[in-house]
Formats: C-alpha cells, sequence, structure tokens
C-alpha cells in the first residue's frame, strides 16, 4: 500500500488513472450496452456476410440489398436497407429466411446458418443502412422481469393475435400470429422491435424495454406453468374443449348405454 | 280416406291398410339363457367380480381422503403428458374410481345376476272413454253454471279487466333497473386537445416515437384522472374509449376527403370497439393495413379511411382525428374527439355517417 | 318374508298410512321398461344435470357474485396485485386455494357441457325414430325448451368468472341487445343498470343461473318424466312387441340397478375427465378488460353455432332517417334462430297435419322406413354443423392452415347449398335401404351360392328369411298418402275446409314419395310360389342329370 501511496504523486499517475478508469467504463459499456453485438462487428464481419448475402439472399433482395421486384413491378424482395441486425437476426436465426417457397406468410423452419453466419449477415445488413441493432442480454434477461405487470402489457397489446396463452391465431388470408411458446427471448425482442412480416412494430420510445422484459417474462411464465386442471387443451379456446366433451365423454358414456342394452353371452 | 261415417268429410285420414299385412305376429323369440343362469360357477365369478368392484369404489372413496389431506392445491405432479396439480389429478382420479366401481358393479350386477327374462304389460289408450269425457264436460258445465261466470257479464269483464292489467306493476316495479340511455351510447371521454396515453402503461405519445408500422393501444388521457379506486368507471371507460394508433407511409395512404387531415405524418388514431358486436380489436397487419376483430373476423382497412372490407360488420371504423400539441404529444383534434358514435350499432344511432 | 323386506315394513306402513303408498308402489315397482341403448341418451342428460346440482352448490360456498373491484393477492402469482373483479378473484381463490375447488370447477363445466351435448343426441334419437309421434308431442316440447333453456343456461354460467372470455361474450351479447329495433339501447341499460359492463351485471345473471332457471328446468324435467311414465316408454317393433304393449325388464330391480349405475358412471366420467383435461382455465385469460381480446375467442360449444351464424352473415345495415336496423345481426341472433326453433319445436304437429295420422303411436320406426323425415333431419343437422363450424372458423384455420376467409366464404355458400342436398341424399339413402328390405322379404337372403340354370343363366342361391325377421322388417305401418275426398258429399253439400285439404293431401303426397313400401300379402305369395317353382324346375333338372 505504501509504494501505492508514494506513485500516486507521480507525474502520470493521473494519466493512469484516466486510462484505467477509460478501459473500465469501455468495458462496463461493452457488457452492458444494448448494441454491444455491434459493437464486436469488424469488417471482416461485414465482408464475409456481404459474400454469404450475394449467395443465400441477393436473388429476392438484390445485390445491395435494395429490393427486387418483377417485370409488373411486384415486391419479390423487399429492400433490407434500414432493416438492421435485428431484423436479421430474428429472420435467419428463426430459420424464416431464406425463403423456401412463396406464400401468405415466411413459416418458421430449421436454421440454415450457423451462429457465426448469421452473425456476419446481421453485421453486413447493418453496414448497408443502420437499424434495430441486436439487443444485448440485459434487455431480454427475462428473471429480472415482471411478469404480472407484463401480462397486462401482453393482454392489452399482443393476445389480439397470439391468444391469451402465446399459442397464436389466425390472420387475414391465410397469415397467422406465430405460437410464442420455446422462442427464445432475444426473437421475442427482436420480433418487437422490428415488426417481422404482419406484426406491427413496438418502438422501444412507446413500449419500453422493461416492458417487454416484462412481457418476455410472462411468457415465459406462462410456458413454465404447470396445467393444473390437466391436458391444456383449453389453452386454445373453448372449440376445442367442445370436441373433446363430444368425443370423449358422450363417446364414452354412450359406450356405456351399449354395454347397458346389450344381451349377456349365453 | 277413411270412410268412415264419422269423418262425414271434416278430417281425411289415411286409408286402412291392414288387411294387406303379410306376416302375422310370430310372438315373443324363445328366452336365451344366460351363461350366469346355467352355469352356477359363472354365476359365482360374477358375484365376486361386482363384489370386488364396490370394493375398488370403497378405495377410491379412500384414496380421496387421503388425497385431500396430502396435497396442498399448488402441489404438482408430472402425469406424462403434462405437468398438473397433484391434488386436483388424484381427488379426480379417486372420485372417479369411487364412482365407476358404484357403477360398474351394479350395472354388472344386473345384467348377470338379476333375471332377464322380458315381462310384458299390456298399454292402455290413453283417450278416456267418451263416457268419462262427457261426464267432466258435464261437471264443468255444472260449475260455469253455478259461479254464473257466463251469465253475470260484470263481473266477468271486470275480472277479465283487473287481470289484464296485473302485469303492470311487474313492469313498473323494473324500472329502475337501470337508467334510460338517453345519449350516452353516443358519447365518449374524449375531448378536443385531449392526449392520447398508451394502454396500460399510461404515458402521453409522442408523434416522434412511432415508426411505421407501428402499433399502440391506447386511451385518452382522461382516464388516468379515474381514481384506482372507482373499478367500475375504469371498465366503462375502457369499453368506450379505448383506440388503437398506427403509422403508415404516407405513400400508401388513401383515406377518405373528409377524413384526409385527420392524422399526423401517417399516424392514425381509430376506435378500437368493433362496429359490429362491440368486441376489442387490435389485430393490426402492418404490410397489409388490415385489421382483424376476432370475434367475427370483420376487417378493416385502416389506410383507407377503416372501411369494411370482409366480414359481418357495416360500418367503417370511427377515426379519431388527431393533431400534436406544442410539446409534440399526440392529442384529440377535433371537438368531442369522435365525430360520430363508437361501437356497436343501436336504432337510434343516427344516420350513416 | 326375507330379512330385507322385513327391515321395509316398517317404513312401508309408515308411509302408506299417511299417503296410500302401497297401491302407487303395488303398480309401479315392477313397472316395465324395454331396454335398447339409444333408450338411455337422455338418462345422460338428466344425471349430468345432477352432478351441476351437486358441483354447482359446492361452487356457491366460495364463489361471489360481485362485481367490485379488488386487488388479487391469492395463490396464483402470475395475476398478484393486479385490479379484478370480485367475481374472478373468487373464482381464481376456488382454482388455487381451495381444495377441490378447481375438481369442482371441472367437473361442473365438463358436466355442463355433456348436458347439452346428450340432450342434443337424445333428441336426435327422438326424431330419427318418430318417437315423438301422438301422444308424445307435449314431451317433444318440454324436451326442445329444455335444450333451448340448456343454452341459456350454460351461456350465463360461463360469464359468471368475469374473465376475459366471458367478458367478451357478454360484450356481444350487450351488441346483440343493441340491435334490436325501437328498444335496444333501453333492454341493454336496463340489464346492465347503465353503461356496459357496468357494476351490477354478475350479480343479477348469478340469480338466474342459480335460482331461476335451474327452477325451471327442474321443473321441466319432472314433468318430462311424469309424463314419460304415465304414457309409458316407447318400444322397437319387434316379435311380440306390439303397439299395445311394453316388453321389458322391471324398474325395480333391474332398472334400479342398470339406471342407479347410469348415474354413477356419468359422474364418474366427468370426474376422470376433470382429472385429465382441463377446461375453462381462467387464470390464463386474464380479468375481464374491455379493453382486452385474446384471438381464439370463442364460446362454449353449445353456442357456437349462433355466434357461426354472426360470422358467416355478410355486412348488412339499413339506415332509415336517423334510425339504424342491423340486420347483420338480428339475422343470425334472432331471425334465423327463431325460423329454425319454431318448425322444430313444432314438428309433432306439422308431421300430423301432414300425414293426418291421428293413432296413437309406442312402436319406433327405423330412419329408413321415413326418407323423407330422415331426410329433413339430417337437413337441419347438416345447417347446424355448417354454422357451427363457422362459429369455430379461426380454430379450423389455424388447425388446417387454410385461410379464414375462404373458409368463410365457403361456408356462406355451403349453409345455404348443402342442407337441400343432405335432404336428396339422405333420402335416396333411405329409399335405398327399403329397397334392399324389401327384396330380402321377397327373395329372401343371399346365401353367395351361385347356380346354372338349364337355359344357361347363373343365378344366386337365396335362402327364405326367419319368420322373426320377416316380421322385424314388415313391422312398421304402410305409409298411404292422403286422398283427397269428393268436392261434395252424396247430397251435394260441398266439403268444408276444402283449400286445407288439398294443400294437406298435396304436402302428404310429397311426404310420402319415391318411398318404398313393404310388400303385400299377395306379392310375398307370390314371389315364394316363384321361388317354388323354381326349386321345382332344378330338382327336375338335376332328375334328368342336367350337368352343372
Amino acid at each position: 500500500m505504501t509504494s501505492l501511496s508514494v506513485r500516486r504523486r507521480h507525474p502520470l499517475a493521473g494519466v493512469v488513472v484516466l486510462v484505467l478508469g477509460l478501459v473500465v467504463i469501455g468495458g462496463l459499456y461493452a457488457a452492458f450496452a444494448p448494441t454491444s453485438r455491434a459493437q464486436t462487428d469488424s469488417a471482416s464481419d461485414v465482408e464475409a456476410g456481404k459474400k454469404l448475402f450475394s449467395v443465400g439472399c441477393a436473388t429476392c433482395h438484390g445485390l445491395g440489398g435494395s429490393g427486387v421486384r418483377d417485370e409488373t413491378g411486384q415486391i419479390l424482395g423487399p429492400s433490407l436497407v434500414g432493416v438492421g441486425a435485428a431484423a436479421v437476426d430474428f429472420q435467419v436465426g428463426t430459420g424464416r429466411m431464406p425463403m423456401a417457397a412463396p406464400g401468405a406468410q415466411v413459416p418458421q423452419k430449421d436454421v440454415i446458418y450457423t451462429d457465426e453466419q448469421i452473425r456476419q449477415l446481421a453485421a453486413y445488413v447493418e453496414s448497408i443502412g443502420g437499424g434495430p441493432a441486436i439487443p444485448g442480454s440485459d434487455r431480454y434477461d427475462y428473471t429480472q422481469g415482471d411478469p404480472v405487470n407484463g401480462g397486462e402489457i401482453f393482454r392489452t397489446n399482443c393476445a389480439a393475435c397470439h391468444n391469451f396463452a402465446g399459442q397464436g391465431g389466425a390472420l387475414t388470408y391465410g397469415k397467422y400470429a406465430p405460437n410464442l411458446m420455446n422462442v427464445i427471448p432475444r426473437h421475442m425482442y427482436e420480433a418487437m422491435i422490428t415488426g417481422p412480416q404482419s406484426m406491427p412494430v413496438f418502438s422501444d420510445q412507446v413500449l419500453t424495454p422493461e416492458n417487454k422484459r416484462d412481457i418476455i417474462a410472462y411468457l415465459k411464465t406462462v410456458e413454465e406453468e404447470p396445467n393444473p386442471g390437466g391436458l391444456g387443451v383449453g389453452r386454445i379456446g373453448p372449440v376445442s374443449e367442445g370436441l373433446w366433451a363430444w368425443l370423449v365423454g358422450i363417446g364414452a358414456l354412450v359406450g356405456v348405454a351399449v354395454w347397458i342394452g346389450a344381451k349377456s353371452s349365453t | 280416406m277413411s270412410d268412415s261415417p264419422a269423418d262425414e268429410g271434416r278430417e281425411i285420414e289415411p286409408a286402412d291398410t291392414s288387411t294387406l299385412e303379410p306376416y302375422e305376429d310370430p310372438g315373443l323369440a324363445p328366452h336365451a339363457y344366460r351363461l350366469t343362469d346355467t352355469d352356477p360357477k359363472a354365476a359365482k365369478r360374477a358375484e365376486r367380480q361386482v363384489a370386488a368392484l364396490f370394493g375398488l369404489s370403497a378405495l377410491g372413496t379412500i384414496g380421496l381422503i387421503v388425497a385431500f389431506v396430502a396435497f396442498s392445491p399448488l402441489d404438482t405432479i408430472n402425469i406424462g403428458f403434462t405437468t398438473t396439480s397433484a391434488s386436483n389429478f388424484f381427488l379426480g382420479l379417486s372420485l372417479g374410481v369411487a364412482m365407476l366401481g358404484i357403477g360398474f358393479a351394479a350395472i354388472h350386477w344386473a345384467k348377470k345376476l338379476m333375471p332377464d327374462v322380458e315381462i310384458v304389460h299390456e298399454r292402455h289408450p290413453l283417450a278416456s272413454s267418451a263416457e268419462a269425457k262427457a261426464d267432466a264436460l258435464a261437471q264443468f258445465e255444472v260449475g260455469t253454471d253455478e259461479s254464473g261466470f257466463g251469465r253475470r257479464s260484470l263481473i266477468r269483464r271486470s275480472m277479465i279487466g283487473a287481470l289484464a292489467l296485473l302485469p303492470l306493476p311487474a313492469i313498473v316495479l323494473l324500472r329502475d333497473l337501470g337508467p334510460l340511455p338517453g345519449d350516452d351510447l353516443t358519447r365518449t371521454n374524449w375531448q378536443q386537445g385531449m392526449r392520447l396515453l398508451t394502454d396500460p402503461t399510461l404515458r402521453p405519445i409522442k408523434a416522434t416515437e412511432l415508426e411505421i408500422g407501428q402499433l399502440v393501444n391506447g386511451l385518452p388521457a382522461s382516464f388516468a384522472e379515474i381514481p384506482e379506486a372507482e373499478g367500475t368507471q375504469r371498465q366503462v371507460a375502457r369499453a368506450r374509449d379505448a383506440i388503437i394508433v398506427v403509422r403508415i407511409a404516407v405513400d400508401e395512404l388513401q383515406p377518405p376527403p373528409k377524413q384526409a387531415d385527420w392524422g399526423v405524418a401517417g399516424i392514425l388514431a381509430y376506435s378500437k370497439i368493433c362496429t359490429h358486436a362491440g368486441c376489442p380489436i387490435s389485430l393490426y397487419e402492418r404490410t397489409t393495413h388490415h385489421l382483424l376483430c376476432p370475434c367475427h373476423q370483420s376487417t378493416f382497412q385502416l389506410n383507407e379511411g377503416g372501411r369494411v372490407i370482409f366480414g359481418p360488420a357495416a360500418r367503417p371504423l370511427p377515426q379519431l382525428a388527431i393533431a400534436t400539441d406544442a410539446d409534440g404529444y399526440l392529442v384529440a383534434k377535433l371537438p368531442h374527439g369522435f365525430q360520430e358514435p363508437v361501437g356497436p350499432s343501436f336504432f337510434e344511432r343516427g344516420g350513416r355517417s | 318374508m326375507s330379512a330385507v323386506v322385513k327391515a321395509a315394513t316398517v317404513p312401508v306402513e309408515f308411509v302408506d298410512d299417511r299417503i296410500t303408498a302401497s297401491n302407487w308402489l303395488r303398480r309401479n315397482l315392477r313397472k316395465v321398461f324395454p331396454d335398447h341403448w339409444s333408450f338411455m341418451l337422455g338418462e345422460i342428460a338428466l344425471y349430468s344435470f345432477i352432478v351441476l346440482l351437486l358441483s354447482g352448490t359446492f361452487l356457491t360456498l366460495w364463489f361471489k357474485p360481485s362485481m367490485t373491484e379488488v386487488v388479487y393477492n391469492g395463490s396464483f402469482a402470475p395475476l398478484k396485485g393486479i385490479p379484478m373483479s370480485e367475481a374472478y378473484a373468487s373464482t381464481l381463490n376456488l382454482s388455487f386455494d381451495v381444495r377441490g375447488g378447481l375438481l369442482m370447477r371441472q367437473i361442473h363445466h365438463w358436466s355442463a357441457l355433456l348436458f347439452v351435448a346428450a340432450m342434443s343426441v337424445h333428441m336426435m334419437r327422438v326424431f330419427f325414430t318418430g318417437a315423438f309421434r301422438k301422444p308424445r308431442e307435449l314431451n317433444w316440447i318440454i324436451g326442445a325448451t329444455l335444450l333451448l333453456i340448456g343454452l341459456l343456461e350454460g351461456f350465463a354460467g360461463y360469464s359468471l368468472p368475469d374473465d376475459l372470455l366471458s367478458g367478451t361474450g357478454l360484450r356481444i351479447a350487450q351488441g346483440i341487445v343493441l340491435a334490436i329495433p325501437v328498444v335496444g339501447s333501453y333492454l341493454s341499460y336496463f340489464l346492465f343498470g347503465g353503461a356496459f359492463p357496468g357494476d351490477i351485471f354478475i350479480s343479477r345473471l348469478y340469480t338466474v343461473h342459480v335460482l331461476l332457471i335451474p327452477a325451471i328446468i327442474l321443473a321441466l324435467v319432472t314433468a318430462h318424466l311424469m309424463l314419460i311414465w304415465y304414457q309409458k316408454h316407447t318400444q322397437w317393433p319387434g316379435p311380440g312387441r306390439t303397439n299395445r304393449n311394453v316388453v321389458g325388464y322391471p324398474l325395480f330391480p333391474v332398472y334400479t340397478a342398470k339406471a342407479g349405475g347410469f348415474f354413477f358412471m356419468v359422474f364418474g366420467v366427468c370426474a376422470l375427465m376433470s382429472a385429465f383435461i382441463q377446461i375453462n382455465p381462467i387464470w390464463l385469460y386474464g380479468p375481464y378488460n374491455p379493453s382486452q381480446v385474446s384471438a381464439g375467442s370463442q364460446p362454449d360449444w353449445y353456442i357456437g353455432w349462433l355466434d357461426g351464424m354472426m360470422r358467416l352473415m355478410p355486412a348488412l345495415e339499413t339506415t332509415i332517417g336517423s334510425y339504424t336496423i342491423s340486420w347483420n345481426i338480428l339475422v343470425p341472433a334472432l331471425v334465423v334462430p327463431g325460423l329454425i326453433t319454431m318448425p322444430w319445436i313444432l314438428y309433432p304437429f306439422i308431421e300430423q297435419f301432414i300425414t293426418g295420422d291421428k293413432r296413437e303411436h309406442h312402436l319406433l320406426e327405423r330412419p329408413r322406413n321415413q326418407p323423407t323425415r330422415t331426410g329433413l333431419g339430417a337437413m337441419g343437422l347438416s345447417f347446424y354443423g355448417l354454422v357451427w363450424l363457422g362459429g369455430g372458423n379461426d380454430f379450423v384455420a389455424t388447425l388446417f392452415q387454410i385461410p379464414i376467409n375462404t373458409i368463410t366464404w365457403f361456408l356462406r355458400f355451403a349453409v345455404i347449398l348443402v342442407p337441400p342436398l343432405m335432404f336428396v341424399l339422405t333420402k335416396r339413402v333411405c329409399i335405398g335401404l327399403q329397397r334392399r328390405d324389401r327384396d330380402r322379404i321377397l327373395h329372401g337372403r343371399e346365401t353367395g351360392i351361385i347356380k346354372r340354370l338349364p337355359n344357361g343363366e347363373f343365378i344366386e342361391v337365396h335362402e327364405p328369411i326367419t319368420p322373426l325377421e320377416a316380421w322385424e322388417l314388415t313391422a312398421h305401418d304402410r305409409q298411404v298418402p292422403l286422398e283427397l275426398g269428393p268436392a261434395e258429399d252424396d247430397n251435394g253439400v260441398p266439403a268444408p275446409g276444402r283449400r286445407k285439404d288439398r294443400i294437406r293431401a298435396r304436402l302428404s303426397h310429397w311426404y310420402y314419395q319415391d318411398a318404398i313400401q313393404k310388400p303385400t300379402k299377395a306379392e310375398v305369395a307370390q314371389s315364394h310360389s316363384h321361388a317354388a317353382e323354381l326349386e321345382a324346375a332344378e330338382d327336375s333338372d338335376q332328375l334328368t342329370g342336367t350337368p352343372d
């Protein structure tokens, strides 16, 4: 301790403290900043991403990611300028992109890119026009969230499409809101800030990051929650309960009636 | 056409075809004896089965008591296809066994051991004899005569009048079930210059906070002023004031002329209450600008003034004209907010707007 | 005298001295009921109603029918601290803090679904077998009323917990009330004690659900059973079973055990379903909030047909001056249900008017032997099924990945086109089956043995059916359309009610046309003598050694 207290008066001490302070702050920032992933994007990532993009995405989205229209002016693939890394991480990370076939909605499929490649693609798309970055893990750390508040927000803003238990539901003309069970928290967050496909955007200014974390906490609670009454058929609404009443209930009881009315073996 | 003289052409009846019948009733089939009738061993076996089923039921009942004591309602158990409440599962299972045990036992007993020789009972025509009918009528006539109901018209009329009036008190007494609607259905709590708040977080909304494709579920600033304790007032306010706010790229807007300047930079606000049956709607698709009601699938086109493109709703979704205040927050632009009643149609709501 | 009877003597004496019970017991203890599985469907409804009364009484001990707002502080963590009505909070309390409360809630709900379903299948049985005919028309009307009241009772119960789904259902109900011309808004304000949702509707509905409607159901069920008792049960025709007798087993002991046992079976099935399958998880729906809604907002299955019609109805509204008439609600919610239920309730009288049949009927008819009635039933059922499917169009869309709009458009046409098609198709099938029965009577049973006749023709050898079967196949009424009598009687006086008679005769011809009649005595005799000739011919072939 004495040596340190002696050197404290060293002319360079101020500089050292300053540098140390910057390193600590920078490190903390890197660890906690929402755009921490973006910070690590290097030029080589962008370059690698560009290569992947030109092979796997450019057919529909154009070489520069500026979108492609067919002869009739119909959009083949939308422009990706400004959609941001979060959109790429969501679309490619859930297997929705690359798209297999045109349809009312692009379904979730097996992911075909590695995490590394997705990061590179995201870096490239980010480089062509910015946009929402991939959120830092603090944003969606649902163990910090309040599921009660999240439930209230979810029921007002999300349940209309995704159903009260996050089971999804039908939209117009073949589109649908997907089931939210077993979706990873980062993808949930990204969906809310980017608004993939038909889904509207819930920007951080209006639905704060805390609100979003609460929603994720609620969904995880619903996911992990047992079904105290037994098989959870009612999670998708009373129509399925009616089917069970007819098939199992009336089925069994008519069976009993047939047994009662049948002649005994002779 | 029956030719029986009683008809006299007043009633036509289907013809009698009994003479055409090809067969005579052969009578009851010979009785077939059950195994339990002929084989004492089988009967003994059935007896033991019935007793065992009653015993199973008793076990179920005891099981229910054990389950009641053993589990709290919050204990869980994995039953293979789901994790469930141990209390509910074991109570239900044991109650089911207790009930089904008795049920199976009683029916098995009846089928195997009680006689199954069929018994024949005669039916008798349900109509009384002509004599009895005539007698009943005669007695009724005596009573009518003695009361003078037919003769004393003053009594008859005054009685009918008194009885006819009697339902009135029932209607009058029910008058205070609720207030008269008046023009209540045509009003909301929206006022000119009132801020739009987010639902359920109740924060004012800045125009600059909304991105293209954004959806915000909203309420008027007046909602935040209702005290927490006034639950009913809050529910009523939600049922009529709720709105949705969306932001659509300006070049995709095709509003009707009247509503051309009701938005702010592509930000549009609509009533959240369906014009069909009153469900709140917020299934907004940002790509097609469809707003779908989950109750009956009425679909509204939000970039075209909320017109109906599918489903049973007959009127466009009422739009709330908005502007920004000095601080950049979204506010209702016109007096009384909405320019027409929100929610489902009612008889006196006024002409189509 | 056995010990059991000895033990019963004292109480029977006691009762008898006061109300002459022995007279009644003497006549009724051994009352005969015919045995057939389809006669027990109504029992399922009766027993699930008893289960409803028992489980419902349990629920009333904890449920608070109040819309007063409280902050939840019970065991279910995801809703802790949220303001909600006492009705919803006490339902959560029943589900998570009262031991057996969740089980009773689930038993109550499952048995409610079964109650209505069992009434429906029972009604189908009665319809398709003609059990509603004279003298049982009144019981048909009572039964139909019970089914309708059952729907109302179920909807009331579904609405009581004040969760998001039930509140949404009430909101729609209020939308329907508002659409009633002239008085709609007044009715709504009276029902809800002011603006929707108000603070009093749940407690009003509670009285309706636990007192008013159950009392009416109980009264009607009693009347229903008394009529069955008094008129004796119908039976299937068969050897020794005629319109003038009833063949079966005695009430005591056989039916005491069978029917009593069946009650326990119904209760047991409800209990097991409630142990294994979750129903109405209101804790997931959240408390009712008029600005919230969920995808998959559907009613319980029995209201689905009404909701389906609401979904399928095209947008139609008329504005006259400043008054609005909402056909898009009035037609599916009030007009069409009225048009469907009236002929359905009055069907026994309608059929009686058409056929002119005023006789007592205690023998059931096989559906095939009344092709027009069966066709009409299939028509009604297909309409019901299609609009019901409409009520679950979002469920179907998700399950089969068909666009919801496609389903709706398909159903809009199907509900008009399919029922008549079903009528024709079902009628044809019935007539085909009737023809087969007729062939069997005339030509016997096909043996599968092929023989060659001397002229080279191949025939299948038929064996005559047993007398028991022959009787069973012919033990139904011959269907004779009404003939219009002469316009004037012998004295030249015009017959009264001529116009009515003409309509009746025409309807009756339509009703019975195309139906295949069972063979007459003469036809059977002729056919059998023809068969005998054939046999004789064969025998003579064999005698002359003609190769096979």
